[in-house]
């Protein structure tokens, strides 16, 4: 995954996927994708002989096994193995492991959409358009060659303890974040690891300016690595606030009875959006397209709704009530293209500035 | 007569060859990732020759503040780890103090625990908000002040370092003190001194080089070490040099910076462990010549039971409160919650076995992997320490500097050096457990070595003459006589590499792939995600693992009629072995 210079060929290529990612309208020209694919008894069965499924994803780990779980018992006779870490880890796991020729992988989600920008033009993913992602998706939430579709959608907020701050003066945006009295309260995770943060880091500092970190760090913050660490020690009552981190762990936590509270943020909130693809070799190839089909599908995104406190593109799919709707939220854009392009120098200065 | 000469001749020749494919062997095992090491760091991208990377290495703040927190972070532990634990070691070897030999026990307790799990344990206790004690201290004063520890500072890991590293100390001063014999002392009681003045004029002077020994084990210890860093640094807002080489492998990976960064820790390691041969000899601290009788027990009198209350509260901050802690966060509600009847549950238990799917697979990894190398390393350090111990062939010099040098490389440089090695052709190796076995059996060697290099001093060649002159070859030799009488040796080596391996993180986090993960990565990256609640219940199981083989090496038929209890056999024979061990 060590790409050389950026060549002429190839920024045609990113603006091509820059066009055709995620929540960008899209022209009405368009080459026709791959068709759609049906569940049919052959492939369940020829699933069935391989016996076998490796997903890696960056989902918080119970909602992975939950889905997992699921899938198992959907279609007995198939192991499923969750390979989940930080967007970001996974990015850097299929790199190391595909540079060494070693193709464990069958079914990759990652919280980094400008990953699939990488993959697609590495060519290594593999076309398949299950027959939910062609029925019940917005075409600007599908690969335009079928390689991948968003998966699952959800935001990076703020959010505090309510047992350790009271709602009147909990922070009600990033600027509030800077007030002297959150010094040493604040827990965030870290862009060289999640890929939630990396792409909430990029929306921030193209809207705050990079500023905003260097204040940010002043106030001693706790650094962890994944996205959904913040919340956990939001509910563990070992910080008070957090900075970002995944909407979908408080949703899970507070609907648990744990004290905590969301904030959307007035300067907008980071919009995060989790693809999902086959890859080109996988090692099961049958397997892991009977996972893309089921993990797209009304029930298992009901499920990771439901379960998971994410949110899905799926026009079937119902919000669970008490749960704000996206369309009540200033969101900020987002743009994978854009994060592509600059996540390493991303990763550069957030280390710098924060020292890890 | 003829045939016989012939046959007598190829067992000779036999010999050679084991002993050339040992070498080969070893040359293979430490040789090659080191080259790559120095290959790498010596490389620029597109493999030309430079120093850019040592200079970027002592120029780059970001690399210097690295190398000077480990300086801290290794002289404070190294300090801290001689303080408690050289006078921890004179009472339980010199002493009428009670229960000696539990203390001993529970000091390997907290040698057999993993630095990184001991830290993850520590911040369950010590957060500054949601940590158990702190959460006491602030109950029990009633106000709502500061922390009263603070795990997420440099101090905090010194401390959690330190917990982990002074059973090093330990048991190096412990073993000199239990082999200094009596006559030296009685001398000194005889010519007048009291038992204080002979403690202070003979006692102490024999312990001192083993102290001195034990603060160097300690210094390399903690600076080398990935787990408990890895763990804290983060959170605590630096970085250590080790997390620093390790965060080099994000994307864009930089492999000739980790092994520029490797490199003085190489260095390092090699410089001290020479000053310590210079200055200590050949022998160290052993006591030459004698058989003195039972070493004299200083009467403490009504100190006996205070000192081993203090034994007993400083074990606790490595054994006691840590488990304590684990055992809480596997079956509460909230890790950070102190466990009541209403907040019991076994979620996490039935999560850990039934749901998560990287279980299984980790723990088979782990498994035969740690058999593997147990008995891979066992062999070969057997039949090294024998070539070398009777030295069975011209070239054992040789063999005996290979199979000691690895000590010299710290675990993490090795894991990027056989990264570098095996990640590209004509043997790839990554992403098979291949790769780890030889990691583990390259680090496990020398003190494997050691050991059964010690054992076989005190065993006489009379038995074995005896067998080499009714005709049998080496080999056999050393299958029928040596091994069986090495019984208790074997199987404490065994156990030792068997437990080394199972707690060994620092290689491995650099040198898994999703479908060779072993127990310490899985649990690294589920601290990751802040999944202490799995973390706790998967690190109760693999203790509970260890425990368990341990128990049942120590019954295996055959092999038992000279083995002592557990906790007789690990306690002293791996003292010689444990101060060389690093992680």
């Amino acid at each position: 995954m060590q790409k050389g210079m950026v060549g002429g060929p190839e920024i045609l290529a990113r603006l091509v996927a820059a066009c055709s990612v995620l929540l960008i309208p899209l022209g009405a020209t368009r080459a026709a994708a791959p068709a759609a694919s049906k569940v049919t008894p052959e492939l369940i069965e020829a699933a069935k002989k391989e016996g076998k499924v490796v997903w890696y994803t960056a989902v918080d780990l119970p909602v992975a096994e939950r889905l997992g779980k699921a899938f198992e018992a959907k279609y007995p006779g198939i192991e499923l193995r969750v390979e989940r870490s930080g967007g970001e880890r996974i990015f850097q796991r299929i790199g190391q492991e595909y540079a060494s020729n070693i193709h464990a992988v069958d079914v990759v989600n990652s919280s980094d959409a400008a990953h699939f920008i990488v993959w697609k033009r590495d060519g290594i993913l593999a076309p398949y358009v299950p027959e939910d992602v062609a029925l019940h998706y917005a075409a600007d939430q599908k690969d335009p060659d079928g390689l991948f579709a968003s998966w699952r959608v959800w935001l990076s907020v703020i959010g505090y303890n309510t047992k350790l701050v009271k709602p009147e003066e909990a922070p009600k945006s990033f600027a509030d974040l800077l007030d002297p009295k959150w010094s040493g309260k604040i827990v965030k995770g870290h862009p060289g690891y999640s890929g939630t943060i990396m792409t909430a880091t990029y929306q921030t500092a193209r809207d705050l300016g990079w500023d905003y970190f260097e204040k940010l760090a002043k106030q001693k913050v706790m650094q962890v690595q994944s996205s959904t660490d913040p919340p956990k020690k939001l509910a563990l009552g070992e910080r008070a606030v957090m900075a970002d981190g995944n909407e979908y762990n408080l949703f899970q936590l507070k609907e648990k009875g744990e004290p905590v509270e969301i904030v959307y943020p007035k300067e907008g909130t980071p919009l995060i959006v989790g693809p999902q693809g086959v890859l080109k070799d996988a090692p099961h190839p049958n397997a892991a397209r009977l996972l893309q089909s089921f993990l797209f599908s009304r029930e298992a995104q009901q499920l990771m709704v439901d379960f998971g406190g994410l949110r899905s593109f799926h026009e079937l799919v119902k919000d669970k009530p008490g749960r704000k709707p996206l369309r009540e939220i200033k969101l900020m854009k987002d743009d994978p293209a854009a994060v592509e392009k600059q996540a390493d120098e991303i990763k550069a200065r957030y280390s710098k500035i924060f020292k890890v | 007569m003829a045939s016989r000469a012939l046959a007598s001749r190829f067992r000779t020749d036999l010999s050679a060859v084991v002993l050339a494919l040992f070498a080969i062997v070893l040359c293979i095992l430490v040789v090659l990732p080191i080259g790559w090491l120095v290959v790498f760091g010596f490389s620029d991208r597109s493999g030309k020759l430079t120093l850019a990377n040592f200079r970027l290495l002592f120029t780059d703040p970001a690399f210097i503040q690295p190398l000077f927190t480990t300086l801290v972070l290794a002289l404070s532990a190294s300090v801290i780890c001689c303080l408690v634990a050289a006078p921890m070691g004179w009472l339980v070897a010199r002493t009428d103090m009670p229960l000696r030999r539990a203390v001993r026990f529970l000091v390997m307790a907290s040698f057999v625990t993993p630095p990184f799990l001991g830290a993850i344990a520590w911040e369950l206790l010590a957060a500054p908000n949601s940590g158990l004690l702190n959460q006491l201290g602030r109950a029990s004063m009633s106000t709502d002040g500061g922390a009263l520890f603070d795990v997420y500072t440099l101090p905090g890991l010194i401390f959690v370092v330190s917990c982990y590293t002074f059973p090093y100390v330990f048991v190096l001063v412990s073993n000199a003190l239990d082999r200094v014999p009596s006559d030296l002392e009685d001398a000194s009681a005889m010519l007048g001194a009291s038992a204080w003045r002979t403690a202070r004029r003979v006692t102490i002077p024999l312990a001192l080089p083993a102290v001195a020994a034990g603060a160097l084990v300690a210094f390399l210890q903690a600076m080398t070490l990935f787990g408990a860093p890895g763990i804290l640094a983060l959170p605590a807002g630096f970085h250590t040099i080790t997390t620093k080489i390790w965060s080099l492998f994000q994307y864009p990976p930089k492999p000739e910076l980790a092994a520029a960064a490797s490199l003085p820790l190489l260095v390092v390691t090699v410089l001290l462990l020479r000053a310590q041969s210079a200055v200590l000899g050949r022998r160290g601290y052993a006591v030459v010549g004698g058989r003195g009788g039972e070493p004299r027990a200083v009467r403490l009198g009504a100190l006996r039971w205070p000192a081993l209350g203090l034994c007993l509260a400083i074990l606790s901050l490595p054994v006691f409160l840590p488990y304590a802690a684990l055992l809480n966060a596997a079956f509460s509600r909230i890790p950070s919650q102190p466990l009541t009847s209403s907040r019991f549950t076994l979620e996490h238990v039935r999560f850990v076995f039934t749901e998560l799917s990287s279980t299984r697979l980790a723990l088979k990894n782990t498994l035969v992997l740690a058999l593997l190398a147990a008995t891979i390393g066992t062999l070969l350090a057997l039949v090294i320490s024998y070539l070398t111990a009777r030295a069975a062939s011209r070239g054992h010099r040789v063999l005996a500097f290979l199979a000691t040098a690895p000590i010299a490389i710290p675990a993490i440089a090795l894991g990027v050096g056989l990264f570098l090695a095996y990640t590209r052709g004509p043997v790839v190796l990554y992403g098979t457990l291949w790769i780890l076995l030889v990691a583990y059996v390259t680090i496990e060697l020398p003190p494997a070595y050691q050991q059964l290099q010690a054992s076989f001093r005190t065993l006489s060649p009379e038995m074995e003459e005896a067998s080499r002159i009714l005709g049998a070859s080496r080999l056999r030799t050393l299958r029928d006589v040596t091994a069986p009488l090495l019984g208790p040796s074997l199987i404490a080596t065994w156990c030792f590499v068997f437990v080394a391996v199972v707690r060994e993180l620092s290689a491995a986090a650099i040198l898994f792939t999703s479908e060779t993960k072993v127990l310490s990565v899985l649990i690294f990256d589920l601290n990751e995600s802040g999944d202490l609640a799995a973390i706790a219940v998967l690190g109760l199981t693999m203790l509970f693992l260890s425990a368990a083989v341990i128990g049942l090496a120590n019954v295996v038929p055959g092999l038992t009629r000279r083995a002592m209890r557990a906790e007789r056999v690990l306690p002293s024979t791996w003292a010689a072995t444990a101060a060389t061990v690093r992680r």
